[in-house]
């Protein structure tokens, strides 16, 4: 087991940050902890990277306690925090070599590790990290991570405003260091990317709602699932809140994702009520779920 | 020890890069040299005197040949009758009038004592009383040339006996102030703003996530700020003897040892700030408050301690600066060698390893 939790629980003041966690992570897994903003994420990473201590509960990484072998814990993990956290005023390498130095190795050590990865910022090595665009600070952040060859490796939204191609590139390089043996916690608050790790945790206000693989998550989704169109958006998803027999409406797309309180229920039922409330060129046909829809379900 | 170096290379990047406190630590200290050094002084230079010398004999004449050979005076104009001495005063430009009363010369020699009358714009009193002081002294000598070899006595003269800054130099008092000052501000505060910079920036979140030891953390901030400190020092002791012509009598390197000594204390207390403040606004605000006041008023850099009222005397005793400013004069102004200082050195020698080792049991191995 690379990390396990064990009905952790922290409070900040008047506020619960995080209740009566438990999960494991295996070694070698992309663990991915999925929730909104505020639902104690980053609270959870700063426990295990030995930031924070725990109000109860108990943790490990790669073996150690979080509390009392942290020193060990420092060691062996790379965190990239969710704010973007190098010295803007080194430049890419001196930032590199920063790191690669106060972890006792060097950038030719383990550059196999990031060589992926930094030959795509290389040719901005002498330019300052502050200036760097997004995609490539978060790139530059993910090799000072790695450059010490870290045996689990913690991510807290590593692509919160990071434009669509670099968040697909970071993706695909995160499935590289998988192969590489590297335990991999990422947090985001984007589902999409939920489907591309092996397991993930659903988490919201503190609370763990459901761990597995994304297979399985989409599989519990027990409902029958809509997608609804018409030529007005807005009014639609009015009029779908206000049907009587609706269970949950909301925008999806350039659909409203909407499912019954019945188990079985007649299409055009539906049709002729959205038609009476004035919208035209309806559709409505049943659909898969996808993982966001099983987040919303479970949020609900 | 590579892992140190490589710490200490970042620092040094810091600083060299980030321009503005670049120029506070190096333009400060030469701007507050010369400002205290050249505006804020007690002295008097070429002040505007009048004479009004109802005798006109040699006396007088050599009186005032003498007065307005020194630097602190020039002579600007003679007048006539006892009237015109307001109007001289009310055009502003003339801060004393002296006055010789008449047949001078023949008073001293016949009664043995004459009068001069120093007439001196009060409005500003300092220097009225710096003025009069001076125009005292040179009066005084020039009575003590004319009993040369005489032995009818022709005065009785106060001996004013100024031990150390003879020609009152009130520079030679403000440079060990001054020096103690921009190297507690300078220090202290630079160090602790680049420590609570590290927490604002989050990369301190990093550091901490990193077999860094405190201590390690800790060495490696102050030794960059160190090295700057001793080039400050150097620059504030090297303007102050070619500028303003300042004697360090005693031994430089000793001076040097010193100031080392409280450089490191003044670090140490950084440290210490940027441990309880979460931001590098509120360092900067307790370095300011919480350091450049104590150090002005109560080290005894502007006011004697002496005459503070004794509550104050006593908390001054705590204040490093207070200790380090009787080191440097000691040194500077004296030259006397280390066995006239050994117990200050000690007392600041305390005091700096109580800040380093409160700053390091303090420092937070963890986020708060």
């Amino acid at each position: 087991m690379s990390i396990s939790v064990n009905h952790i629980s922290k409070s900040y003041k008047s506020i619960q940050a995080l209740q009566d966690i438990s999960f494991n992570v295996n070694e070698g897994e992309l663990f991915g902890l999925i929730g909104p903003d505020g639902a104690g994420k980053t609270t959870l990473f700063r426990i295990l990277t030995t930031l924070l201590i725990a109000d109860t509960g108990q943790a490990s990484v790669a073996g150690y306690d979080v509390i009392k072998d942290y020193k060990a814990i420092r060691n062996c993990v790379g965190y990239m925090p969710g704010k973007f956290s190098l010295y803007q005023d080194l430049t890419v390498e001196e930032n590199l070599e920063f790191f690669a130095t106060i972890f006792k190795t060097t950038i030719e050590a383990n550059y196999h590790l990031i060589k992926d990865i930094y030959v795509q910022i290389e040719p901005f090595k002498n330019r300052r990290a502050g200036k760097l665009s997004g995609g490539m600070k978060q790139k530059l952040a993910l090799c000072c991570a790695l450059i010490h060859k870290p045996k689990v490796l913690f991510l807290d939204e590593p692509t919160t405003g990071v434009d669509p191609v670099s968040r697909k590139e970071f993706w695909d390089m995160l499935k590289r260091l998988q192969q590489k043996g590297i335990t991999i916690l990422v947090s985001t608050p984007y589902m999409d990317e939920a489907a591309l790790c092996d397991r993930v945790a659903f988490i919201q206000n503190g609370e763990l709602l459901e761990i597995g693989t994304p297979k399985n998550i989409v599989k519990e989704y027990s409902k029958k699932l809509y997608n609804v169109k018409s030529d007005n958006m807005y009014q639609l998803i009015d009029s779908l809140n206000t049907f009587k027999y609706t269970y949950s409406a909301y925008p999806f797309g350039e659909f409203v994702h909407y499912t019954d309180t019945r188990d079985e229920f007649d299409i055009k039922e539906l049709h002729s009520y959205l038609k009476d409330k004035g919208l035209h060129n309806i559709t409505i046909e049943i659909t898969n779920p996808t993982i966001e829809d099983t987040f919303m379900a479970l949020a609900k | 020890m590579k892992l140190f170096i490589g710490f200490i290379k970042k620092e040094f990047y810091h600083i060299l890069r980030d321009r503005r406190s670049l120029f506070i630590l190096f333009g400060m200290p030469i701007v507050q040299i010369l400002l205290f050094g050249f505006a804020i002084t007690n002295e008097i230079n070429n002040v505007n005197i009048a004479i009004l010398d109802h005798s006109k004999d040699v006396t007088t004449q050599n009186i005032i040949n003498k007065i307005s050979a020194s630097k602190y005076f020039s002579v600007n104009q003679f007048i006539e009758k006892e009237q015109d001495i307001e109007s001289v005063f009310k055009k502003g430009k003339t801060k004393a009038v002296i006055s010789f009363q008449n047949d001078f010369n023949q008073n001293l020699v016949k009664n043995g004592h004459a009068t001069i009358q120093i007439i001196t714009d009060a409005t500003d009193p300092n220097t009225a009383n710096t003025i009069s002081n001076y125009v005292n002294a040179i009066i005084q000598s020039h009575v003590k040339e004319l009993n040369k070899g005489i032995n009818i006595e022709y005065q009785i003269i106060p001996e004013t006996h100024m031990v150390y800054n003879p020609e009152l130099k009130s520079v030679f008092m403000f440079v060990p102030g001054i020096m103690t000052v921009i190297l507690m501000l300078v220090s202290a505060m630079m160090t602790s703003i680049s420590i609570t910079r590290e927490k604002e920036l989050g990369t301190m979140e990093v550091i901490l996530v990193s077999p860094l030891k405190p201590i390690q953390v800790i060495a490696g901030k102050v030794i960059p700020y160190i090295a700057l400190s001793v080039i400050n020092a150097t620059v504030i002791i090297i303007l102050s003897i070619f500028i303003f012509e300042m004697p360090v009598q005693g031994s430089l390197i000793l001076l040097g040892f010193e100031s080392i000594l409280f450089i490191i204390t003044a670090l140490a207390l950084g440290i210490l700030i940027s441990t309880v403040s979460a931001t590098q606004q509120t360092a900067m605000m307790i370095s300011l408050m919480g350091l450049m006041l104590p150090v002005i008023i109560l080290s005894g850099f502007i006011f004697p301690i002496s005459s503070m009222p004794v509550p104050l005397q006593i908390i001054s005793n705590i204040i490093p600066a207070k200790w380090f400013i009787i080191i440097i004069k000691a040194i500077m102004l004296k030259g006397v060698g280390f066995s006239f200082i050994w117990k200050e050195t000690l007392i600041l020698l305390v005091m700096t390893l109580f800040f380093i080792g409160l700053s390091i049991k303090k420092y937070k191995i963890r986020l708060d």
